[in-house]
């Protein structure tokens, strides 16, 4: 069973706990606090950060981020994903990394194209 | 790995069954499976929804203008708050799991009993949450106008800036209406409930007051909604067709119908899974109650529902991110 053997250490070593259960709470701090910053981001919306960035608000790229960020920490240490085999981690994380990205990116270029066509008047939609 | 003289005849002992090579039991391993699998089904959605709102990206609604009722805070408005809070009442019953993960290594039972009733009691919060999303939303609060070709004209009244809803400006009309009803016809199909106003009426109320301006769906260059001035209203107002009061999978006093559907959609499945996830743990704090796993001398079975459950939570933290903060 692989109840011995937890790496109790994130953010690369900066921060070492005890035990699991340690770790555990720390690992729920960090994710309010991020949930926190989203939350605080999403009502005020800084003018600085509504500038476009490839086609989207930084702030948009901010909240991906730190999604991304978030779901690291459910995986890595809820899921406890940092204490498998390399074997089983790269077979979980592999193909989504791979894909999802990979369908996000065609659907959305296509999107894209697709709202070119009608704003710039060929199909009539909003009639 | 390492290299030795003799590496595959070990590696057939490890890989030739009898054996965990990856060091995950095959039932922890099948769940994997089928995270996996139901990641890329949520990817599916998610990309969808993207793709359509990147092809209607000049007229999509503002979530904080759609969600932004708060319990017991009637008329106040609170964008987003409680979708945040229920974000953290899942990260908890997530946390709340690991812990009883956690004592089940440790092989603590009260512990774990402890912990997956705390669980239970954040999943079926955050289920009960999710419903009252959905009543205020399909409940809506303004109401609408909607064109022939399905734009949404809302109401705004220009003398405040605060958004006009139609059931307090329209003016009562006097029309004869009668109930279809099957004892008079060959083809009947039942009648739906009716907007509390009828078009009519609106448009009365509308002409009667000065103040009042109509706000496309269209989005400015500063990401608002487009308000018309009130000659362009008057003449906007006669392409409405029909009255819309909250959203539904057909019609949406937001805006864009797609967006209705997506968040029934993919919050209904995420929902789904959610009560899926509750049920799951009821079954197994049952049985941890009930002793089958200290007899079976490990709890793997809580690691297990365990990952589905903080899956559950990770698929939340995308939802919420693409529904309510993007």
């Amino acid at each position: 069973m692989a109840s011995e053997g937890h790496k109790l250490v994130i953010f690369r070593g900066l921060l070492k706990f005890k035990s699991n259960q340690q770790k555990i709470w720390g690992v729920l701090i960090f994710l309010s606090i991020v949930t926190t910053i989203e939350v605080a981001l999403g009502i005020i919306k800084p003018e600085i950060l509504m500038g476009s960035f490839l086609k989207m608000k930084i702030l948009n790229w901010i909240f991906i981020i730190l999604t991304i960020v978030k779901a690291y920490y459910i995986a890595w240490d809820f899921m406890h994903i940092r204490d498998e085999k390399s074997g089983l981690k790269n077979s979980i994380v592999l193909p989504l990394l791979i894909l999802i990205p990979y369908l996000a990116f065609i659907l959305l270029i296509e999107a894209d194209y697709i709202f070119d066509v009608m704003d710039s008047g060929f199909v009539v939609w909003n009639f | 790995m390492e290299v030795t003289a003799n590496a595959a005849a070990e590696n057939e002992e490890v890989w030739g069954g009898g054996n965990k090579p990856l060091n995950a039991s095959y039932g922890k391993m099948m769940m994997w499976f089928f995270i996996v699998s139901d990641a890329l089904t949520f990817t599916g959605f998610l990309v969808s929804y993207g793709f359509s709102r990147f092809k209607n990206i000049n007229s999509w609604p503002i979530a904080d203008e759609v969600f932004t009722h708060f319990p017991f805070l009637h008329g106040i408005d609170a964008p987003m708050y409680y979708v945040a809070l229920m974000t953290f009442i899942l990260i908890f019953s997530s946390v709340t799991m690991v812990l009883a993960v956690d004592a089940g290594h440790h092989m603590q039972k009260s512990k774990v009993t402890f912990y997956m009733l705390l669980t239970i009691i954040g999943g079926a919060i955050f289920v009960g949450s999710q419903a009252w999303e959905w009543k205020n939303f399909i409940k809506g609060e303004y109401g609408a106008l909607e064109t022939r070709g399905g734009q949404i004209l809302q109401f705004v009244d220009s003398s405040t800036g605060k958004r006009a809803a139609i059931q307090e400006f329209a003016i009562g009309v006097q029309t004869d209406r009668t109930t279809h009803e099957s004892s008079n016809g060959i083809w009947y199909t039942a009648e739906n409930s009716l907007p509390t106003v009828s078009l009519d009426e609106v448009k009365k109320g509308f002409l009667a007051d000065e103040n009042l301006v109509i706000r496309t769906q269209e989005l400015d260059e500063k990401g608002q909604k487009t308000v018309l001035s009130r000659a362009e209203s008057k003449g906007k107002l006669n392409e409405a067709v029909g009255v819309v009061e909250g959203a539904n999978l057909i019609h949406n006093e937001y805006g864009n119908r797609l967006f209705a559907d997506f968040f029934f959609f993919i919050t209904g499945f995420h929902g789904f899974h959610v009560l899926s996830g509750v049920v799951i743990n009821i079954i197994v704090f049952f049985n941890v109650i009930l002793g089958t796993y200290e007899k079976r001398g490990h709890y793997e079975m809580v690691e297990k529902v365990g990952l589905y459950w903080h899956f559950v939570d990770l698929v939340w933290v995308f939802v919420f991110t693409f529904f309510y903060l993007v």
